[in-house]
């Protein structure tokens, strides 16, 4: 009820000047974050679920908004990074000082909607009302993606995201009618019914496509690396750190409603997964612009999470509840583990572009020395990002690893193969992911200035420091420490997967071991550290230039740059990455060469070769219609004119 | 004392590699302690950093040397126990090397240097192409002993058959060439061609001096000694006495520095290009001693 009261509230954001804007949507934010979080940390810590009846009635059914484990768990996600992000805003927003108020009131406006109806949906049991929230969270995170409309590729982003998610609608909608039908209910509990009596695998599918399209499964990812780049950077983070999870909130709620098919629907999870992660970093590495290299990044980590889930559902099909519990808890847990360090990198990446105005790798370098705060949070947040421990990243990792070992060791024959490959699959991603993020740190923030864009980069102030620091100090609480939240995870599996309820992880005592690994590794390292300290304490510390090789090294033009970087990887896979090179070769009768420019360009296979050719034959099919728009007012009137007329007729005769 | 064993063989590893190659090439070759000289020289010279580094130029070489270290904790010897020791320690210890490499390729990064640039590209591919092959190895292992920690991984290996023999030159063949590639030795990369554009890691490392540069080398020489205990625990049971486990372990590393220094004398380096397709290779060999590990363990008929 409180919560509907805050949501009023937001109505207030068309009376604010400009100044008040950010300030009031942080009281707004914070006040709907204190009461949801309330709740949220009761049902997850103290088992009392949350209940309260919305006074709306549809159809005969209450609307009634319920809160178990596992959106509790969702909520106090979504609150973090909505926490972070909108006190982040605050000097991000400072830049477009030319935007009128109401294109901020618009934004702050969307921006608090897309937050409780993230929230909302997380509690809504009936499905009509979750599908209206859920197309308020879309249409709110359409126009904060529209921010910067003026921008030819913003609206192209904006237009694309607006269709592909009406597409997930449209599945959605497809599910709930089929679940209607079968069921006569409008309720997601009627998925426990209707999964006892029929197949479970095309209803499956059916909500699959519809959340995919959100989370960004692979073929279903089209619109994360074109939506992330055009929206502001703490949106960006909103969106890639947690509303994308809503998709994985939507299949979970699925899958621990399945009863039968369980070990195709568990193949086939799996195999879209390790796709998708696949997918994601490998396209991620040859990307140039930053923001757009995080998006395909986000698409890896849903890949992680999926092959989490994956290992669960297969866990459940053998009856292999360790198993299962592996599964299911390293997919939620990465859910946490990635909205802290993708949320921010993406506040690494706008602080960069807030400076420098760029976001193209190649033009950037040397800006730890400008921005060394910022390049610190970026490096803690791709080192846990590549799973390496003793960072959050890891801990998730390990239990799905732990997860195929466990396979490999118990099940039989094809599970164990299916297992190994998986194995395969994401140590690969692992492999690829810190190719990747060695790129991405080592060409932003080291090495010398790249091009002139860098001159005036300075740190951000403190009030876009100091929430970044909330998610950092979580990102290393949960590397040293990960028993704390491994338990409440557990507890939602528990909770949902009533095979679990009696089995204890039994990696809880490894838990607690890499906090002692952990915690040992780093006390080596400043022992080490000591050591060279003392070392050098009677020595003369030089400095001087960069040594190549008898010449000056460090000449900003000669430095790698990420397309350099990325030749050796692009060469071994130019068939599957779609890279276009422009180059031209320098001919051998050419002996003064001309000046030339290296350039690598990269389109989506997906898109080339399964959504363009979609998108054709719609078009031309509507092509077919387009008379009717002959831009003549007369015809306009004509229409409406005859459609009454055939009404009339219809009625008169009977017929309707 | 398995780290004292670990860092006492690390020190001379280096020099048995350097005698072999000169005695195949009929030199009389430095004294074995020679690397030794060198890494106390190297401790004791000043340093010279470059104006373009930031702290993370600094504090790489410390972290890849506490990674090494801690990965040496993290290993047992016969009964000798790993210092710390859970379940699923293996991809701890692979991911801790992974930290350790991160550092190392962000570090080269920091110079500016198009040669360190180039370097830190390919330690970067090359170790994401060798590290599945080894996850499937240690994956074989656990499958052969039914549990996930290295400590417990070796106790039930027996060589009692001809696939457990086979399993066994396999996985030995499979560490001997990922030591190989992680250290950048002969086949993949040729250490002692300076300013070639064929080199890895020492170009990647071309920047360091002094104290930095001990550090490196020294956790080079000791992931070598790493790899040989893995390969040792492949070849003694617990029940071994400690003196017959130090005497295997000390004969086996001793065999791989010689086994080092004569590919390095009779093999050609690979062209730089088909490096990558080298190592890929690795991955169906580990994908090979995974199904002779099913076969031990009658699962796959």
């Amino acid at each position: 009820m409180e919560l509907l009261l805050i949501i009023c509230l937001s109505v207030l954001f068309f009376a604010m000047s400009r100044k008040k804007l950010p300030v009031y949507n942080l009281i707004l934010t914070f006040l709907f974050l204190a009461v949801s979080s309330f709740y949220a940390i009761k049902t997850l810590f103290l088992s009392q679920p949350y209940a309260c009846l919305i006074p709306f009635h549809f159809w005969g059914n209450d609307i009634l908004l319920t809160m178990d484990k596992l959106s509790a768990f969702f909520v106090l996600v979504i609150n973090i990074t909505t926490l972070v992000s909108s006190i982040y805003s605050i000097q991000y927003m400072s830049m477009y000082h030319t935007k009128s108020r109401q294109e901020l009131v618009l934004h702050y406006f969307s921006f608090f909607t897309l937050y409780w109806s993230m929230i909302v949906l997380t509690m809504l049991q009936n499905t009509i009302a979750f599908l209206v929230v859920w197309e308020i969270m879309s249409l709110s995170s359409f126009l904060l993606v529209m921010f910067e409309a003026e921008k030819s590729l913003t609206q192209k982003a904006g237009i694309n995201y607006f269709i592909q998610m009406h597409f997930a609608a449209l599945f959605l909608l497809l599910g709930i009618i089929i679940l209607h039908y079968f069921t006569d209910s409008w309720s997601w509990s009627a998925l426990q019914q209707y999964f006892a009596n029929y197949s479970n695998v095309g209803l499956f599918l059916v909500f699959f496509a519809g959340f995919g399209f959100k989370a960004g499964f692979v073929p279903f990812h089209t619109w994360l690396p074109h939506a992330h780049p055009a929206a502001p950077s703490h949106v960006s983070a909103l969106m890639s750190g947690v509303m994308i999870k809503l998709g994985i909130y939507g299949i979970l709620r699925i899958v621990f409603a399945l009863q039968n098919d369980l070990m195709l629907i568990g193949l086939l999870v799996l195999f879209v997964s390790l796709i998708s992660g696949i997918t994601g970093v490998g396209v991620a590495i040859v990307q140039h612009n930053l923001k757009r290299l995080l998006a395909y990044h986000s698409i890896e980590n849903i890949g992680i999470i999926g092959i989490g889930i994956g290992v669960g559902i297969i866990g459940l099909a053998i009856q292999n509840q360790t198993l299962a519990m592996l599964g299911f808890a390293g997919g939620i847990l990465h859910v946490l583990n990635h909205s802290l360090f993708k949320s921010l990198l993406f506040f690494s990446a706008g602080s960069v572009y807030h400076q420098t105005h760029t976001m193209n790798i190649d033009n950037m370098g040397g800006l730890i020395k400008r921005m060394p705060v910022t390049a610190f949070i970026f490096l803690i947040a791709s080192l846990s990002i590549c799973g390496l421990p003793p960072f959050n990243g890891f801990i998730s990792e390990f239990l799905i690893y732990n997860g195929f070992v466990n396979g490999i060791i118990h099940a039989d024959v094809i599970v164990k193969l299916v297992m190994l490959f998986a194995l395969l699959g994401l140590a690969a991603i692992g492999g690829l992911a810190i190719f990747c993020f060695t790129k991405a740190f080592g060409i932003v923030f080291l090495g010398t200035e790249r091009s002139s864009h860098m001159h005036h980069a300075h740190e951000m102030s403190w009030w876009s420091l100091a929430p970044q620091f909330i998610s950092l100090a979580l990102i290393l609480l949960i590397g040293f420490v990960p028993s704390i939240v491994l338990n409440p995870v557990l507890r939602i599996v528990q909770q949902n997967v009533s095979t679990c309820s009696t089995v204890l992880l039994p990696n809880t005592d490894a838990l607690q071991s890499i906090s002692l690994a952990a915690g040992v590794f780093v006390l080596i390292v400043l022992a080490v550290w000591l050591i060279k300290k003392w070392a050098f304490t009677t020595k003369k510390v030089q400095s001087s230039v960069t040594w190549g090789c008898a010449y000056h090294g460090n000449a900003p033009r000669t430095q790698y740059t990420a397309s350099s970087y990325a030749e050796n990887y692009i060469h071994g896979m130019e068939h599957s990455l779609n890279v276009t090179t422009h180059f031209k070769p320098i001919a051998t009768t050419e002996y003064f060469p001309e000046h030339r420019h290296y350039k690598t360009h990269q389109e989506s296979t997906y898109e080339k070769h399964i959504f363009k050719p979609i998108a054709k034959i719609f078009e031309r099919f509507f092509d077919k219609f387009a008379f009717i728009q002959s831009g003549q007012t007369q015809h306009y009137i004509l229409y409406p004119f005859v459609l009454i007329i055939v009404l009339i007729i219809l009625t008169l005769t009977n017929l309707i | 004392m398995v780290l004292a064993a670990i860092i006492l063989l690390s020190l001379v590893f280096p020099g048995i590699i350097v005698k072999v190659k000169s005695k195949t090439s009929g030199r009389k070759g430095p004294s074995v302690w020679q690397p030794v000289y060198d890494l106390v020289k190297l401790f004791r010279k000043e340093a010279v950093y470059s104006k373009t580094t930031s702290w993370i130029f600094a504090w790489a070489p410390v972290m890849y040397f506490a990674s090494v270290i801690m990965a040496a904790l993290m290993l047992p010897l016969g009964k000798h126990g790993a210092v710390i020791s859970f379940q699923g320690d293996f991809i701890f210890f692979i991911y801790l090397l992974g930290l350790g490499k991160f550092f190392m390729i962000v570090a080269a990064l920091d110079t500016g240097s198009a040669f360190e640039g180039m370097g830190a590209s390919r330690e970067a591919l090359y170790s994401m192409l060798v590290e599945p092959a080894f996850f499937i190895l240690l994956a074989s292992l656990a499958l052969l002993s039914g549990t996930t920690s290295f400590e417990t991984f070796f106790h039930s290996l027996t060589f009692n058959s001809s696939i457990a023999i086979f399993i066994g030159v396999l996985a030995t063949y499979l560490i001997f060439h990922v030591a190989l590639l992680e250290n950048s030795r002969m086949p993949y990369d040729d250490p002692k061609t300076h300013l070639e554009l064929t080199m890895i890691h020492e170009v990647m490392v071309l920047d360091y001096c002094g104290f930095d540069l001990a550090l490196i080398q020294w956790a080079g020489h000791l992931k070598f000694v790493l790899y040989s205990l893995l390969v040792t625990n492949l070849f003694i049971a617990p029940s071994f006495p400690t003196w017959l486990t130090l005497l295997v372990f000390v004969t086996i590393t001793l065999l791989f520095a010689v086994a080092v220094g004569f590919v390095e004398s009779f093999r050609a380096r690979h062209k730089l290009r088909n490096n990558n397709k080298a190592i890929v290779i690795l991955i169906p060999i580990a994908i090979l001693i995974f199904f002779g590990s099913m076969l031990i363990m009658n699962k796959l008929f």
